[in-house]
């Protein structure tokens, strides 16, 4: 034996064997296992599916009672059949796990505020997760929990599911892991009950998280409330709400009473706090939806129409099938992450969602002791705080963080000397937020999905807590119903709109509008109900109700509707995908009548001509909506950035519709003047400005050959992990925009569109873009972007026992018991 | 002769290792052939190599076909490769290779007598 050598060559293979074998930090991101990562035999090349891969199995596992089947269909929808409930969720969480198991994971790791455990040490994702954390993500999880499990029907779905999860979970081996878990080098964990808690903490975080209360304390200094109801007003003049205009209110049941003091120490007190989120939801997170009765369709039976619009990811959000047994028979899309159907029909009725958009989060200043963070000044002495949360922060690649978070009577002080110290200025608030209380949403959906009736849907969502939803519901008995439900704080004029003071409880919230009085709409007269964000009830509400709401969309599909009789399932497939833009065709007069046509060259009359000769439809190929975009958002900027300016931190720009009823109702509208300037400007000043500003880069696209609206926005479906560029898929050729009916965005928008004819045999319809695999080596990944860009539907097939041999089941997998 | 079974030994060896031991099981593989059958160091070195090089890559290549090239394509783009699956095959190979190599010099130092 050769020593030295044999030394040298042993010594070389350990270490490349070990430098392979462990993922490295590489300049942000992470260089994956290298040896590990290119085996053929165990690294990613296992997750390149093959083309005609094989998805049948027979499967035992000792959390079954009876047998199930799963049949999955061409696309890959499954089918599932069982005997018993418990079966049907412990399949449909292997299911959920067998094709989407990273996701589902990874959701719940930032609804708990885990992602530096994943991602690493990055003060970005530290900052997240204590963010996250602090804002009672995990408390109100676990409050959840709680109930989840006090309630017999919850307990036993869930921990069958979760059961399911796990079978799946304990199946698998280094070769068969998700792929983005060999790109990040780590394994699974244990699913549980509280990670179904968290994924759906996440949804209220996603779509009951946004407010501008931080933003608005932060104009304070320069506008007055007055100004921001000017800003922001309640009632947009155009506005179609939900329940038709006129419709006659009940005298409120709860009355509450502004303090005292809130003049003065609320409305009047100018401290210009400089606190910003360090990270806030899409103000984009809307929906539409709507139902016609059948004296307006061809039929005579309703038609229900869903399209969520939500961050486009894959994999989606979304996960299509059927699950039968003894009790339900329902289809449509699911959460990966979460058991039933959320959004779809069953045997008699159908229901769909879209997102309330009221504001059920605020904060309070608290004013400590000392930095012990165990007292507070409240109602005249030191009060001790309820108790302290210890998180440990995990970091990949450093130490845990241990961040103590204190809890005031209003809830956790999510900003303190501790945390955003820059920003705060040391400053103490805390965060009341209905999502922290203890709820059980996952029950209306157990409900729901066997819902036969009017009554059956409306008890299934009256305890229906956060976030609140538009709640649409349409029956073969030819019932159309929406209710807006949840656990909304019944507010004084102006409450919560900015931080309010901690050391009083005068101004906690005095209670909660009675789920009688919240919006409702039965059978109305006029045959079809809408929702699509917008306000839900006209100035007569009994309350005030601030939200984040979108007006545009809901006027446009209430004036379509209102116009069409003799509808059919096309003509709704037509509608979701409307490209018409309403807020232009009332916006161009405005700019058209003026612009100071003298003032512009002939390079920038083509432009203008772009304008004027524009159809108005915000399609893939039109100039005409790039050139609008850029001209309005320019005068959006010269009409407010001047008063803007003055505000350092957290900048808010009004409503672009706020600003456009201004301008209708009045052309002098104060801002419209620079207040940086010795002179006056007037209307003719802003817009002629506007356009000139906007046109240096407009020429810019054009000479780039960007200008048409789908390549100049870029529709991009992401990754979930939007480093890991090449699993999105980018350039769709697919127009829209937030206040258009098709609201496609950048990377956001119709994230599930669906549309059921209650006819007596249930004909439904659906897209998704995305595909049901999360797989990105498999060809079920991204399958259904295309017909999803073109505005094409698949037929949903709701497939009975009986059609076992019908040769759209192209796989079976069985189950049952050891 | 010797080298041209060496080779193969080493792919067949590396192949079952894989299908029930962790990824640097080729190393055991290429290490255990080397002793078997002796060769200087550099041909030890040649044959682990090109053993485990075309396992590697042959698997690699023939998943690929079979996935019409979906996945290759992706991770091409990640590593980065420019999106080429070719690379990410010969990528592919050379890693495996390089590993069983120096492994397959320690087995044949093994058997080396002093000089």
């Amino acid at each position: 034996m050769r020593i030295l050598p044999f030394v040298v060559s042993t010594v070389i293979t350990a270490g490349l064997i070990f430098a392979m074998d462990k993922s490295w930090p590489l300049g942000g991101k992470r260089l994956p296992p290298l040896g590990k990562f290119l085996s053929p035999q165990q690294g990613f090349w296992q997750n390149a599916e093959a083309s005609d891969q094989d998805f049948a199995a027979d499967l035992k596992f000792s959390g079954l009672k009876g047998k199930v089947e799963v049949y999955l269909d061409e696309r890959l929808v499954p089918h599932i059949f069982a005997e018993n409930d418990e079966d049907l969720y412990f399949t449909q969480g292997y299911i959920h796990a067998r094709f989407r198991l990273w996701q589902m994971e990874f959701q719940t790791m930032v609804a708990s505020g885990r992602v530096s455990e994943i991602l690493g040490n990055d003060p970005k994702y530290i900052n997240f997760d204590r963010e996250t954390r602090r804002m009672g993500m995990v408390y109100g999880a676990e409050n959840a929990l709680k109930q989840i499990e006090a309630n017999p029907i919850t307990k036993s779905g869930c921990d069958a599911y979760t059961a399911g999860v796990n079978a799946y979970i304990h199946s698998l081996t280094c070769a068969n892991l998700p792929v983005e878990y060999k790109l990040l080098d780590y394994k699974p964990e244990e699913w549980s009950n509280l990670k179904i808690a968290l994924f759906l903490k996440q949804m209220s975080r996603t779509l009951a998280g946004f407010d501008n209360d931080l933003a608005n304390t932060n104009l304070k200094p320069v506008f007055d409330f007055r100004d921001l109801m000017v800003l922001n007003p309640q009632v947009n003049d155009s506005l179609e709400p939900i329940v038709p205009k006129g419709t006659i209110f009940d005298p409120p049941g709860i009355v509450p009473v502004k303090p005292p003091s809130a003049d003065s120490l609320y409305f009047g007190k100018k401290d210009s706090l400089n606190i910003a989120e360090v990270t806030k939801p899409d103000p984009d997170n809307g929906s539409n939806n709507w139902a016609v009765a059948g004296k307006k369709t061809k039929s005579g039976a309703p038609i229900l129409c869903n399209d969520p619009h939500l961050e486009l990811t894959f994999p989606s959000i979304w996960y299509e099938m059927q699950l039968t047994s003894p009790t339900v028979n329902v289809y449509g899309t699911s959460f990966p992450g979460s058991p039933n159907v959320i959004i779809g029909f069953n045997d008699s009725v159908a229901f769909g969602f879209t997102n309330a958009q009221r504001d059920v989060k605020d904060y309070y200043e608290i004013k400590f002791k000392d930095d012990s963070r165990q007292e507070y000044w409240f109602n005249g002495q030191w009060k001790k705080i309820d108790f302290c949360r210890e998180e440990k922060i995990k970091v990949r690649g450093g130490k845990t963080i241990l961040d103590t978070v204190a809890y005031t009577v209003y809830g956790p002080v999510i900003y303190d000397k501790s945390f955003s110290t820059a920003l705060s200025g040391g400053k103490a608030i805390a965060c009341r937020w209905v999502a922290q209380d203890p709820s059980n949403e996952g029950l209306m959906w157990f409900y729901l999905d066997r819902a036969n009736n009017y009554n059956d849907y409306f008890s299934a969502i009256k305890d229906f807590s956060c976030p609140g939803q538009n709640m649409l519901f349409a029956a073969k008995s030819g019932d159309i119903a929406i209710w807006q439900q949840a656990k909304f704080p019944a507010r004084w004029y102006g409450q919560g709109l900015y931080v309010m003071p901690g050391e009083d409880s005068s101004y906690m919230w005095q209670g909660f509008i009675p789920q009688k009085e919240n919006p409702h709409v039965i059978n109305p007269e006029r045959g079809f109900i809408v929702s699509a964000n917008q306000r839900p009830v006209d100035s007569t509400y009994p309350y005030f109700i601030p939200g984040n709401y979108i007006a545009t969309r809901g006027i446009t599909l209430t004036k379509r509707l209102s116009a069409m009789e003799q509808i059919t399932p096309q003509d709704m497939m037509k509608l979701q995908y409307d490209y018409y833009n309403r807020f232009a065709s009332e916006a161009r007069p405005v700019l058209l009548k003026y612009i100071r046509e003298n003032d512009i060259n002939a390079e920038g009359k083509k432009y203008l001509d772009l304008i004027k000769n524009w159809d108005l439809q915000a399609d893939a190929n039109s100039k005409g909506q790039t050139v609008f975009t850029a001209w309005w958002d320019s005068l959006r900027t010269e009409v407010w950035k001047d008063e803007l300016e003055k505000v350092s931190k957290n900048k808010l720009r009004p409503e672009s519709r706020t600003l456009l009823e201004a301008l209708l109702k009045d052309s002098s509208f104060k801002y419209v003047d620079n207040i940086n300037t010795p002179r006056t400007e007037t209307l003719y000043d802003d817009v002629t400005s506007a356009f000139l500003k906007a046109l240096p880069q407009l020429e810019k696209d054009d000479k780039a050959g960007t200008l048409e609206w789908a390549i100049h926005k870029e529709p991009t479906i992401f990754h979930i992990l939007k480093t890991i560029t090449p699993f999105a898929k980018t350039g769709l050729k697919v127009g829209g925009d937030g206040e258009i009916i098709n609201a496609v965005t950048k990377s956001h928008g119709p994230s599930w569109r669906m549309i059921v004819d209650l006819s007596p045999l249930t004909t439904a319809y659906a897209v998704y873009p995305g595909g049901q695999s999360g797989n990105p080596g498999s060809r079920y990944y991204d399958n259904f972007v295309d017909a999803w860009v073109k505005g094409k539907y698949f037929t949903l097939w709701v497939m009975r026992k009986s059609d076992v041999s019908d040769k759209r089941v192209l796989w079976t997998l069985k189950l049952s018991g050891k | 002769m010797k080298l041209i079974v060496a080779v193969i030994l080493t792919a067949l060896l590396a192949f079952v290792g894989g299908l029930y031991l962790p990824w640097w099981s080729i190393a055991i593989a290429a290490f255990l052939v080397a002793v078997i059958i002796h060769q200087k160091a550099g041909k030890a070195f040649l044959a682990a190599f090109l053993g485990a090089f075309l396992l590697w890559a042959a698997l690699a290549w023939w998943i690929n076909m079979k996935n019409q090239g979906i996945l290759a394509a992706k991770i091409a783009s990640v590593l980065p490769l420019g999106g080429k699956a070719v690379l990410l095959i010969l990528v592919t190979g050379f890693v495996g290779g390089l590993v069983a190599g120096f492994a397959a010099m320690s087995g044949s130092y093994l058997r080396t007598s002093k000089p």
